[in-house]
């Protein structure tokens, strides 16, 4: 039950300061959850993202059910999507209430133009801690160039994008795999 | 009955909606034309709402549209909706990986998903770049190139690098940080 309570405010935490949806998410993350609470590694966060953008719902959800799951299997999943999206409801909710031009006050739309330069920022460091264990070879290399050029130029839903990317993975090490059973 | 309903729109919306939070919108459009829960109008101001609130953006926008419905029981049962399915599809996922996770296929499968994986965070960040650090319609409105570059919005960039390399400070004082500047000095352009 402590472990649980422990998820369920871990999550709520990091779901109130995920500004601007599932990738926002992952600088926190890393933090959170591999950094002080090593319940993860940063290798696995990567996976639970690219399989939560190929699987329905929402990516940081996905993703919350994911680390939650194998910490304390179904309940601690439980515990940390419900823990996620207890303040966004709560503050929605508010704003519903109170203030239908949330969106529209000046020092709301001041603050998000600050916040939207911290986030390009967070971005940019979980992108350089993740490079080395994701990027490991020239292979990989040309896998992120591919699929970056795909998603900037919108030219496939990014599911398929993800999914072709793992073909890629089994056929670009099946061929290595080959090569060296045949040289022995 | 109403939530009843509502929360089986919203668990299609959950069991339909592959790739995040603004894969929602076509069904919320669609929701808006055929049940007239809500107008388009409000939908957009959902969006808005939903982008300047933390939070995953699908949530935030089921929570309003539910709201919007059936009051703050709508709010939680069109969430609770919108989450179910793929909770339990992460379920089954997560009990096949656990599994196969040594099993060389799906090795070579992660070789392939990390790297895209990466790439979509990339292009999330160029993303957000393009409206935060970047100001285009000025650039093609002047044709300065200068213009193209939001100065206050850049220096505050590099001075969040910094401290980010430097300090231990969680994201959240950055993100406080970064909010406050923002309003001092008006990024909004408001």
């Amino acid at each position: 039950m402590k472990d649980l309570l422990e998820l369920y405010i871990t999550f709520a935490k990091i779901g109130s300061i995920t500004f601007g949806g599932g990738y926002a998410m992952l600088p926190i993350l890393q933090r959170e959850i591999v950094e002080k609470k090593k319940w993860d590694t940063d290798e696995a966060l990567l996976d639970y993202f690219a399989i939560g953008q190929c699987t329905p719902g929402i990516i940081a959800l996905n993703v919350s059910t994911f680390i939650g799951n194998k910490r304390k299997g179904v309940a601690g999943g439980i515990a940390a999507t419900l823990g996620f999206i207890t303040v966004p409801i709560a503050l929605l909710v508010i704003i519903a209430m109170f203030l239908k031009n949330f969106a529209d006050y000046t020092i709301v739309k001041n603050a998000f133009a600050g916040v939207r330069v911290c986030v390009c920022v967070l971005i940019l460091n979980a992108i350089e801690r993740l490079w080395k264990k994701s990027i490991v070879n020239k292979k990989a290399l040309a896998i992120y160039v591919i699929a970056l050029l795909l998603t900037l130029f919108d030219f496939l839903p990014l599911y398929v994008i993800v999914l072709l990317a793992a073909v890629a993975g089994v056929l670009i090490n099946d061929k290595k795999a080959k090569k060296e059973s045949e040289e022995k | 009955m109403i939530l009843l309903q509502l929360f089986y729109e919203f668990f299609k919306v959950g069991l339909f909606s592959i790739g995040g939070g603004l894969a929602t919108l076509p069904f919320l459009y669609n929701m808006s034309n055929t049940l007239g829960w809500f107008s388009h109008g409000d939908v957009a101001n959902m969006i808005a709402i939903a982008e300047s609130t933390p939070g995953a953006i699908g949530i935030n926008m089921s929570t309003y549209a539910g709201y919007q419905v059936a009051g703050v029981f709508g709010g939680i049962v069109a969430t609770l909706g919108l989450i179910t399915p793929s909770v339990i599809i992460i379920f089954i996922v997560a009990r096949l990986l656990k599994k196969f996770k040594d099993s060389q296929l799906v090795q070579n499968m992660f070789f392939g998903l990390r790297p895209a994986s990466v790439a979509m965070i990339t292009a999330a960040g160029l993303g957000v770049v393009k409206i935060a650090l970047v100001n285009i319609p000025l650039f093609e409105a002047t044709g300065q190139i200068l213009d193209i570059f939001i100065l206050p919005a850049i220096i505050l960039a590099m001075v969040l690098y910094i401290l980010s390399k430097k300090t231990e400070w969680s994201p959240i004082i950055l993100i406080a940080i970064s909010a406050v500047v923002g309003v001092l000095l008006h990024l909004g352009g408001v």
